[in-house]
């Protein structure tokens, strides 16, 4: 009973504490004295908060014009097609995704960074919403040198990746769209983990996500081993966006290629993928200077294929 | 999913001065997934006359055999070569008839017709799945990058081209605006006709 009353009297510790938290909230000092904050005001407050819409069901609304499966003509659109793939070897990891964004049938974009570098040990990959994964994953960021600074060491893959996934599980529902992969070094040595909107984590040595996910697993499963060499690997990577860029429709264009060592990730390239098609990556470790399309591939071997 | 779309692939047509052009992509998918980069989409229906038929894959086979059995039909009872107008009126006609369930394409045409003063007069002409005629005196496109082809057409094309620039102009157009289309591309051909000869080339394009 006691508490009970308390919880209405003007007076006691529990209306300080409401006072408080009035104060903080309709601060004097407004957002725009500050100047602009990105969004990421809200993280003095500690969990990021968002206007939801007023209804009694916000998450039925959202999924309502945020799902185009069940309606393409919803309004908020939602960037489906993409290649991404991490694959965990013995000099690392190597990251390569491609670099199409598609709105329904029309390529809206040919150079989009789909490797976004969280930290210098950090990397992660975005498929599904771009908004989402730029967002999160640019916040995700933050707190992993906040938490540089509380412990005075690195935030291990597992524990950011953590982070991440139960961040995007309070918005379960919600329709954020995200499936990403968290890679990086840490003590444990290299790790990938995959992370998605549905609130899925898991760790593992190879993963490819998005539409054409499917063709580059074909080429990435035939070819991984563990002990493979850099040149090896990297070229690995670059072969399997390339395979996923010419038979999805919803991939393509160009493929970003990074490898994470110990001393943090390096850029490795950017190839071309009709390029590597008729003639190859060009003069990069790992190539072997020809085309990797089929019929530039056997030209002159049969007689289905006689030279041009 | 639009039945539409479900092979992908385009065409488009274009005047010239004394010569007419026409081009298609080589692409033919299921939905994404891309299954051949040979597959044609303009037949011949005389030596002066090309039909583009972008659309439903199975239909383009099946509407491909319809039109030369029925301009198979023409020539033989008529005793002469159909002219590209008539034949346009055919492909119409033929799409009609199944106005209440129709063949998935749009057939796109491009001709040239000699008079009997031996003036030469360019043809194109498109129509919509049940065959509502649109005789173009510039270009007419078709398929899933129409909407593109539209947008590069109108700024490339001008009037009165030689045979030689008018296969650059049609050449940039279709490799340009299938580049912007998940569902074209994969290659590209193109048949530049003119009154005593036709050009035809097949162009690499971009392979994703």
């Amino acid at each position: 009973m006691n508490t009970f009353a308390s919880r209405f009297a003007s007076t006691g510790p529990l209306a300080e504490l409401k006072r408080a938290q009035k104060d903080v909230e309709d601060d004097e000092f407004s957002d725009t004295m500050w100047g602009t904050q990105a969004g990421f005001g809200s993280l003095a407050k500690g969990v990021p908060t968002f206007t939801v819409p007023n209804l009694p069901d916000p998450s039925a609304f959202l999924r309502l014009h945020t799902d185009d499966h069940a309606d393409p003509n919803c309004k908020i659109k939602i960037a489906h097609g993409t290649t991404t793939l991490a694959f965990r070897f013995k000099g690392g990891v190597i990251v390569a995704v491609d670099s199409r964004a598609t709105a329904g049938s029309y390529v809206a974009s040919g150079t989009v960074k789909k490797v976004i570098e969280i930290n210098p040990y950090l990397l992660g990959t975005m498929a599904g919403g771009a908004a989402d994964c730029q967002y999160w994953e640019t916040y995700l960021g933050m707190h992993c040198r906040l938490h540089e600074l509380r412990n005075r060491e690195r935030i291990s893959v597992s524990a950011a990746s953590k982070f991440l996934s139960n961040l995007v599980y309070g918005y379960k529902g919600m329709g954020l769209s995200m499936g990403t992969m968290v890679c990086g070094w840490d003590k444990t040595g290299p790790a990938i983990f995959y992370v998605d909107s549905d609130g899925t984590r898991l760790k593992g040595d190879l993963f490819s996500v998005g539409s054409g996910s499917t063709f580059a697993y074909g080429v990435l499963d035939q070819g991984y081993h563990w002990d493979l060499t850099d040149a090896e690997a990297q070229e690995l990577g670059r072969r399997s966006i390339y395979a996923a860029g010419h038979r999805d429709a919803f991939s393509g264009n160009t493929c970003n290629l990074y490898h994470v060592k110990e001393n943090g990730w390096e850029f490795i390239g950017n190839y071309d993928v009709s390029k590597m098609h008729y003639d190859g990556p060009g003069d990069v470790a790992g190539s072997a200077g020809v085309g990797y399309g089929y019929d530039i591939r056997v030209e002159g071997r049969s007689s289905a294929n006689p030279p041009a | 999913m639009s039945i539409m779309e479900y092979n992908g692939g385009s065409v488009i047509a274009m005047v010239g001065k004394e010569c007419v052009a026409i081009a298609c992509d080589l692409r033919l998918g299921n939905q994404a997934l891309g299954i051949s980069s040979k597959f044609e989409k303009i037949f011949p229906v005389t030596d002066k006359l090309y039909v583009g038929l972008p659309g439903l894959a199975t239909d383009v086979t099946t509407l491909k055999e319809l039109f030369r059995y029925r301009v198979n039909m023409y020539t033989i009872k008529e005793e002469r070569e159909i002219e590209p107008d008539t034949f346009a009126h055919l492909v119409s006609s033929t799409l009609y008839e199944r106005r209440f369930g129709p063949y998935f394409i749009e057939p796109v045409m491009a001709g040239i017709s000699t008079t009997p003063g031996g003036k030469v007069k360019p043809f194109i002409a498109a129509t919509d799945l049940i065959g509502c005629l649109n005789f173009a005196k510039d270009f007419v496109v078709a398929g899933t990058a129409s909407s593109k082809l539209f947008g590069v057409a109108e700024g490339l094309w001008e009037p009165d081209l030689e045979p030689e620039d008018l296969f650059e102009t049609i050449s940039q157009t279709m490799l340009n605006a299938v580049d912007r289309d998940a569902y074209s591309g994969w290659g590209t051909m193109v048949y530049v006709i003119t009154k005593d000869k036709v050009i035809q080339r097949t162009l690499k394009g971009r392979m994703d």
